[in-house]
């Protein structure tokens, strides 16, 4: 037992626990300390890093930290530009990522990425209990969940599972062992003139199709569904430009072969695949004759027994279905961080999901959640900053031109001042934009988000609570330097809200 | 087969992808994207822009004007096209009535969906048919 009681947070019960050392659980476990949340942090990896201590394969991230940009580093508008720093309160633990990077580009490579998050765990000094692997859950009388791992029984109320979705699944017809699969592939050069077929046309197989361009003598790859590119959807949608060499391959006719056709049958001969296709626009199968076959047909979230205790989950990946504050919509006291947290999907305006599956994305989300746990579950309510009337155009504005949060999660995060006749006008914060526009008992306020639209540089779009009612309005045209604090944007909010901010004035100081 | 078979097996039963093949149905499990909502969460908000074209795969929602309820839509039913289709916001609510699983297509995705699958398209107009028949029902 002396080995048990060494580490910290010990087998026991604690009000909250927290399962992960991935970027999003080390986001969450020092937002809550910040917030003075009691908590325990438990993981099963020896050492911080999450699927970053392992992955991309290839070994280099395909999210930029710009060493120089239009900011200062540490500012917040800096975090614009650095998509893989978490985010401190204390200047010495901000914008770890440039730092530690060597300058050769601006993606960080994989050692590079885990090494930033290692920095950050240190310099923070947060404390996980590592080696400590989650194994069942029970539901107890009374409320808590019990979890048993390797080190003994944890019991909590509320439990954040960060957990990451780096389970890599495949469907039954490439079951075969020899089926290789993301993260159990071979050195590189291994595939030397080598016909490779790849199963699956996202980022994780064009990242295999792009790093064995140089090696394989054919690249086929397949999936019903046409390829989409980021660039063509203006979001994190589709293929990563990181990727697409492949795609301009295929495109220019210099070997790959990019199939819309689902596989059909596989067949092993020795060291030979027989791969049979079928395509929605051709009445013939088409027949391929392969050295190496690679299932790169997504990932599932590994929730163990979540399920079974009733905790629902959706789509391929098997995510847990949240709410706006990323509690399981089914089980009450469960949370989710990190990527995961893409599971509650906000507004998907224009069809465009939220970041959240992204360091760039959920490390705000982690801030978020920690103050609703914080509200919730602790009672620790939260000081508004009061702003006078004639400080909100510009607030909402320097937020929709500069503001982290709205630049990275749009028309899912967003900037909330209330405007209340009895109460004033106060700065509520970050909110999720589903929970604002469905709040319907929420005071008069106004939010503001950036939103995307595909086609669009981005732009800023003003919601309007009164009594229940939401409205929403855009600011236009989109600007193409980003800049939203143009007389012209000033001019347009003011007269959305000045009706509003003139009412609440009016009514206080009668 | 490499997607997920279980719901290329309930859109098979759905009348609006009733003329598809497998590949052509494998193709939609691949290009929607899937979303849940739990019992009474809102899926479509009245008067909020840009939302989507959604088929329910299981579970019930209500469309609600104004807060008042109409009618309600089933495994199989769609909605979300006319407001893709116009470019406008909805005209009504759609909330779970209970979990609700769909699949979702992006607004500016629909037309080339509906171009490229004509006997989809076709679908989709008897369904705008049926609903015009309903509204003049209600509207006498």
């Amino acid at each position: 037992m002396a080995e048990l009681t060494d580490g910290p947070f010990p087998p026991g019960r604690y009000e909250l626990l927290v399962v992960g050392s991935g970027p999003g659980a080390l986001q969450l476990a020092y937002s809550l300390r910040a917030l003075g949340i009691e908590h325990a942090v438990i993981s099963e990896d020896p050492a911080p890093g999450g699927m970053f201590r392992r992955w991309p394969i290839f070994q280099r991230m395909l999210s930029w930290t710009k060493p120089f940009a239009e900011h200062e580093r540490g500012s917040t508008a800096y975090e614009r530009y650095d998509w893989n720093s978490l985010l401190a309160d204390e200047e010495s633990s901000r914008a770890i990522m440039p730092s530690v990077m060597d300058g050769t580009s601006y993606f960080p490579s994989r050692p590079e990425m885990e090494r930033g998050l290692v920095s950050f765990a240190e310099r923070t000094g947060l404390k996980v209990r590592y080696g400590c692997r989650w194994e069942e859950t029970r539901k107890l009388e009374g409320g808590d969940f019990a979890l048993e791992t390797t080190d003994g029984e944890y019991r909590a109320p509320t439990v954040v599972f960060a957990v990451g979705v780096a389970q890599p699944w495949r469907p039954a017809v490439l079951a075969d062992k020899d089926v290789q699969q993301y993260g159990d592939m071979r050195p590189a050069e291994s595939y030397r003139d080598r016909r490779v077929f790849i199963a699956g046309k996202q980022n994780s197989g064009f990242e295999i199709a792009s790093g064995l361009l140089s090696w394989a003598r054919q690249i086929v790859l397949a999936s019903p569904s046409p390829a989409q590119l980021s660039v063509a959807t203006r979001s994190l949608v589709g293929v990563r430009a990181r990727y697409v060499q492949p795609y301009e391959d295929w495109a220019l006719a210099g070997g790959v072969v990019i199939l819309d056709a689902s596989i059909e049958s596989v067949e092993r001969e020795g060291g030979v695949f027989h791969v049979t296709t079928k395509s929605a626009h051709e009445d013939h199968p088409r027949h391929f004759e392969v050295d190496d076959l690679i299932a790169a047909t997504g990932f599932v979230c590994p929730l163990r027994d979540l399920p079974d205790l009733g905790v629902a989950t959706f789509g391929q990946s098997r995510l847990p279905a949240q709410t706006p504050f990323w509690r399981s919509v089914t089980m009450d006291g469960i949370y989710f961080a990190g990527t995961i947290m893409q599971g509650s999907q906000g507004l998907r305006k224009h069809g465009i999901p939220s970041n959240s599956g992204a360091v760039q994305g959920y490390r705000y989300n982690a801030r978020v959640l920690a103050r609703h746990i914080a509200e919730e579950k602790f009672g620790k309510k939260r000081t508004r900053r009061s702003l006078r009337p004639d400080a909100v155009v510009p607030y909402l504005l320097a937020e929709a031109s500069r503001g982290p949060e709205l630049w990275h999660q749009r028309s899912y995060l967003a900037r909330v001042v209330s405007i209340d006749a009895s109460e004033g006008i106060a700065d509520e914060g970050i909110q999720p934009l589903a929970h604002f526009v469905d709040d319907v008992q929420g005071p008069d306020a106004v939010a503001i988000a950036l939103e995307a639209n595909g086609k669009e540089d981005p732009y800023p779009n003003v919601y309007i609570r009164q009594r229940g009612a939401v409205r929403e309005q855009r600011l236009a045209p989109a600007d193409p330097l980003l800049d939203y604090q143009q007389d012209l944007y000033v001019r347009q909010l003011s007269s959305i809200l000045t009706p509003i901010l003139a009412r609440d004035l009016t009514r206080a100081t009668q | 087969m490499d997607v997920r078979q279980d719901v290329v097996d309930i859109l098979s039963g759905f009348a609006l992808f009733a003329d598809l093949s497998t590949p052509e149905l494998e193709n939609i499990v691949q290009s929607f994207g899937e979303v849940y909502f739990a019992e009474g969460e809102r899926v479509i908000r009245q008067g909020l822009t840009a939302t989507g074209f959604y088929v329910i795969v299981e579970g019930a929602a209500t469309i609600s004007v104004g807060g008042k309820e109409r009618t309600g839509l089933r495994p199989g039913d769609f909605f979300g096209e006319i407001s893709c289709l116009l470019g406008e916001p909805p005209t009504a609510d759609i909330i779970a009535q209970k979990a609700l699983r769909c699949l979702v297509l992006a607004p500016g995705a629909l037309e080339e969906f509906l171009v490229t699958n004509p006997h989809v398209m076709y679908r989709v107009l008897q369904g705008e048919a049926r609903k015009l028949r309903t509204t003049t029902r209600w509207l006498s």
